[in-house]
């Protein structure tokens, strides 16, 4: 073994850092569990105390916490019909059918043990590939740069929302609000207003906190639909049969897992995108597609496994390129920076073992998701009775003393108040959020990377497809942004002869 | 509260050329063509750009069906009282954290913060009294004694621990 790989496996065995999985494990399961709180809420959540952390055990309790809490999203989907968190909501009414039919042991199960399926091939494909990119994207300039933040961006906008215009304007709020500040390329102070605070920038870390876990609680506090009841039936084994899905659907399985990993690899969709994109695929290539909905097994397997693996997907581009795949990532590669760590591909060959730490943390994480999901869905009814009308205070009341310790100042409680009131509002207006803090995170990479290859292209335009690998992006790009109107004037094209 | 997309888009219109107008005012970088200004430059005329087709989608919109034809529509929560009251206390309570944790100190300012929240949510009194002591002291404890978060004492001052 690698004196690399050697250390890795220190790092992730070591006491302190089992503790951690252990507890972010529980911590996951259960804000998974409950309804109104979800994977990216429970990063959120994490942020604050991982940053009392080392770089491995932080990293430790956030791929732990949200494999556990996009499983665990499954109970209150099979129990009250409700998805616990985004990524189950593809499948719940189907979940709930199988618990009426009494098969609430068979569909908890499947989403158990193929989540961690899905969440192992997801590993593995990223630790086949990221390397491979990494050595790839040693050899990019400002102009690669530039087209790859820009097409990520891209694909925030245009894969993964329904509304693509208002997602552009939050996309360039988001961008925006990253160039408060005296951070860019020339230094000077811009939009400051005269506030020192404002000089070093809104803080990512507050403004996250308040757009994922915030805003929800607001929702909660205005929710004017009541209260779901529990089915209450006995739930049996969870792993009986589950040797005889693997058998009966393996074909599903390969490819729910594939499609999640790509997914979650391409900026700004990830796990809920990639739960209902491959429980789609499911029915259409199914042999029984009159049976979804009723209470069929087959598109579970398939998008349970889809949305654990692309949690492991979103970290391929954000490992080698910065990029993150999904709103946890986002959160992640604030966590990357705030521990040196910082993301690109020179991740790779300075600090070996902490990549190959991320993989075995993966691996782990999905395995004991095993045992530690058993138990949750023992507990479940238990957990889906707690008091939501004291939880979220606790939360809310976390949420600001958490802000305030990254800095140990009001402002970013402020931050973090503001942006929570208006991601709601946004998002109450049909405005995603994604966009915006998929903007936050990578302004200054985009400014950085436009600004250094104006300088070096000096106004000559055609520069920024002089490259072989920059153009091909570039063009990729541009043929994402025009698809919609190609497609609309298709479509149009389609209607009129019929009407 | 749901406004109409003309709406929107009119603010974010004004927006976008509120920081065109703005950036202009940003110094040039002698012997470069880019400058401080470029970048948001683009992003704000951007955003003219996006809020006006809004402003156009919003009125189509409006044209087209008589339910969308208000400019603003309350949604449920604003028709009923306890969750109006709960929004006005949620606004209320955050605004009295910020302005009284310095002077009150943290247990206290997060004593009532909770119980209101949790008064407001309908929870027994009986309950969400000391389940608010309970809980401001152990997120205390969480973050100043084991992760030194320095949480403001307060009035508390003579009796720290």
């Amino acid at each position: 073994m690698s004196p690399a790989w050697a250390e890795a496996f220190r790092l992730v065995f070591d006491p302190y850092n089992v503790l951690v999985m252990l507890g972010a494990s529980l911590f996951g399961l259960f804000v998974g569990a409950v309804p109104g709180l979800t994977a990216t809420m429970a990063t959120a959540l994490l942020v604050p105390v991982t940053f009392f952390m080392a770089p491995i055990p932080a990293i430790a309790a956030i791929v732990t916490a949200t494999a556990m809490a996009i499983f665990s999203g499954d109970i209150p989907g099979c129990l009250l019909r409700m998805p616990g968190t985004p990524a189950s909501a593809a499948y719940t009414d189907e979940a709930y059918a199988m618990t009426k039919k009494g098969q609430a042991e068979l569909a908890l199960g499947a989403g158990l043990v193929f989540s961690a399926v899905g969440g192992l091939f997801g590993t593995a494909v990223l630790m086949v590939s990221a390397p491979a990119l990494a050595e790839f994207a040693l050899k990019f300039s400002s102009f690669e740069y530039f087209w790859l933040v820009l097409m990520g961006l891209t694909c925030a906008v245009f894969i993964s929302t329904d509304a693509p215009l208002k997602g552009l304007t939050t996309l360039f709020i988001g961008l925006l609000i990253a160039g408060v500040g005296l951070n860019n390329p020339a230094a000077f102070p811009r939009f400051t207003f005269g506030s020192t605070e404002l000089l070093g920038g809104i803080g990512l870390i507050p403004l996250m906190i308040g757009m994922f876990a915030v805003s929800e609680i607001i929702r909660y506090m205005v929710n004017t639909e009541g209260e779901a009841l529990i089915v209450d039936k006995p739930i049996g084994n969870v792993f009986k049969g589950m040797w005889g899905l693997a058998v009966k659907y393996p074909k599903q399985i390969l490819r729910g897992s594939a499609l999640g990993t790509l997914i979650g690899a391409l900026p700004g969709a990830g796990a809920d995108i990639a739960a209902w994109m491959s429980y789609a695929m499911s029915k259409k290539f199914s042999k029984e597609p009159e049976k979804f909905g009723t209470g069929h097994v087959e598109g579970i397997v398939e998008s349970g496994s889809a949305n654990n693996s692309a949690l492991a997907g979103a970290w391929i581009p954000a490992l080698v390129f910065g990029i993150p795949g999904d709103s946890i990532t986002a959160i992640v590669i604030g966590v990357l920076y705030m521990k040196n760590m910082n993301p690109g591909p020179t991740l790779f060959t300075t600090n070996p073992q902490n990549i190959y730490a991320v993989y075995l943390l993966f691996i782990i994480a999905n395995l004991i998701m095993l045992p530690l999901g058993w138990m949750c869905i023992k507990v479940a009814k238990r957990i889906l009775r707690v008091p939501r009308d004291i939880l979220m205070p606790v939360i809310l009341l976390f949420c600001i003393v958490g802000a305030f310790a990254i800095n140990n100042t009001a402002f970013d409680v402020m931050v973090m108040l503001i942006a929570g009131l208006v991601a709601w509002l946004l998002e109450e207006n049909g405005f995603p959020i994604t966009p915006l803090i998929l903007g936050v995170v990578l302004g200054a990479m985009l400014e950085d990377n436009f600004i250094s290859s104006m300088i070096k292209a000096d106004g000559n335009v055609l520069a920024f497809f002089g490259r072989p690998i920059a153009a091909t992006l570039g063009a990729l790009t541009i043929a994402i942004w025009f698809w919609p109107l190609l497609r609309r004037r298709r479509v149009r094209a389609a209607e009129a002869p019929a009407a | 509260m749901k406004l109409n997309d003309a709406v929107w888009g009119a603010l974010l219109a004004l927006l976008g050329a509120a920081i065109l107008w703005h950036v202009q005012g940003f110094p040039q970088i002698p012997g470069q063509n880019v400058g401080p200004a470029l970048f948001p430059g683009i992003l704000a005329a951007a955003l003219v750009v996006c809020g006006t087709v809004l402003i156009a989608s919003g009125l189509k919109a409006r044209r087209a069906a008589a339910s969308s034809s208000r400019w603003a529509v309350a949604p449920e929560w604003l028709r009923s009282r306890p969750h109006l009251l709960a929004f006005a206390v949620l606004v209320a309570s955050n605004v009295f954290y910020l302005v009284a944790v310095g002077r009150l100190g943290f247990l206290p300012t997060a004593f009532v913060y909770l119980a209101a929240l949790m008064w407001v949510l309908r929870v027994r009194l009986a309950v969400a009294l000391p389940v608010a002591l309970v809980m401001a002291l152990l997120i205390h404890y969480a973050f100043y004694k084991l992760l030194r978060v320095p949480l403001p004492w307060g009035v508390l001052q003579g009796v720290a621990w």
